[in-house]
């Protein structure tokens, strides 16, 4: 058993830079940030180590920050510049029953964040859902399609908060 | 329905009209696309199953749509489901019927406003003859349903073209 402050200075010796901070005032769990480039070393770190043997993903979600400008578009339209994205990976050891919450936040424009379906194959659909609902773009990974909104839905990521649904798809009516 | 009343003593030979055979026929064997999406699909099989029984009015799921007479559209229709359905109705031979059953194959449901993936009802892609009301209908709403659907089936005609 560690506590997720252990953790993070065991993180914080091999890696160095790429483990920005422990956040800790928090009404949730504490959670680590690291870099997005880096994702995948740690969580290689993590699962092998046998001092924290983190054995399962248990969820990895993307979350839209909204903290950048709101700026409207030529048609009056509110849409949002800059700020980021982010990426959460919620990790358990069923072996040393403790858990670790990860976060990596990825620049709007071009988000993006190295797989880690190398290091959990479980990852791979969650990093789907996450690239079809938000648009990051998971490095390396093997098999990047969308994973629940039609294949050619070419009106963008629907969970991005300034997303904006069309007035037709294929020929259907799309709002109420 | 005027079948059976002009029986003949020896109880071999019943005279009808042809619309009315026709119909009779039609209306007591709706064979319906086993087919299900949603919460209402698990209405739908308990409507089918030993306690509601559908299969006293004949209705039994067909497992293929070229052999069906009606589908009952249970549950959310999503925009990549709307197109598999429309392709379904359309491999199913006249006459067809369709049963839009809950809130969401009538209207969109819960989903009408912030729904970015779901179709704002099927009638958008396919006519619809009944709608039932629910979310989702109990097993007795359905039934209410196939008799409507059984009673615009009876007042059919072979010759005026129905709408």
């Amino acid at each position: 058993m560690k506590t997720a402050e252990e953790i993070f200075n065991l993180l914080k010796e091999k890696f160095g830079e790429s483990v920005i901070e422990l956040k800790t005032d928090v009404p949730v769990e504490q959670f680590v940030i690291v870099d997005p480039l880096s994702v995948d070393k740690i969580c290689f770190f993590l699962r092998d180590d046998n001092e924290l043997q983190f054995d399962s993903l248990m969820n990895l979600s993307g979350v839209d920050d909204a903290n950048g400008e709101k700026v409207k578009d030529e048609q009056g339209l509110e849409t949002i510049s800059g700020g980021t994205l982010s990426v959460f990976y919620h990790l358990e050891s069923t072996q040393l029953k403790h858990k670790l919450t990860i976060k990596t936040s990825t620049g709007r424009e071009k988000p993006e964040v190295v797989t880690v379906t190398e290091v959990w194959k479980g990852a791979d659909w969650h990093e789907r859902e996450a690239y079809d609902m938000y648009g990051i773009v998971f490095l390396n990974h093997p098999d990047l399609r969308r994973i629940l909104m039609p294949y050619d839905w070419e009106f963008g990521y629907p969970l991005r908060k300034d997303y904006k649904n069309p007035e037709f798809y294929q020929g259907m009516k799309v709002p109420y | 329905m005027g079948l059976l009343d002009q029986e003949f003593t020896d109880g071999n030979i019943v005279i009808a009209k042809t619309e009315d055979l026709f119909n009779w026929a039609r209306l007591s064997s709706i064979w319906q696309v086993g087919f299900g999406l949603a919460c209402c699909a698990i209405e739908m099989m308990a409507t089918s199953a030993s306690h509601y029984d559908f299969d006293r009015f004949g209705v039994i799921p067909r497992p293929s749509p070229r052999q069906s007479d009606a589908i009952i559209i249970s549950g959310t229709v999503t925009f990549k489901m709307a197109i598999r359905i429309k392709r379904l109705y359309e491999q199913m031979p006249d006459p067809k019927y369709v049963i839009s059953m809950g809130s969401c194959a009538n209207c969109g449901g819960p989903y009408w406003e912030h729904g970015y993936h779901v179709l704002k009802g099927v009638d958008r892609v396919i006519p619809v003859d009944v709608y039932v009301p629910g979310c989702p209908p109990r097993p007795e709403a359905l039934l209410e349903g196939l008799l409507k659907l059984q009673e615009k089936i009876r007042n059919e005609s072979i010759v005026k073209k129905s709408a």
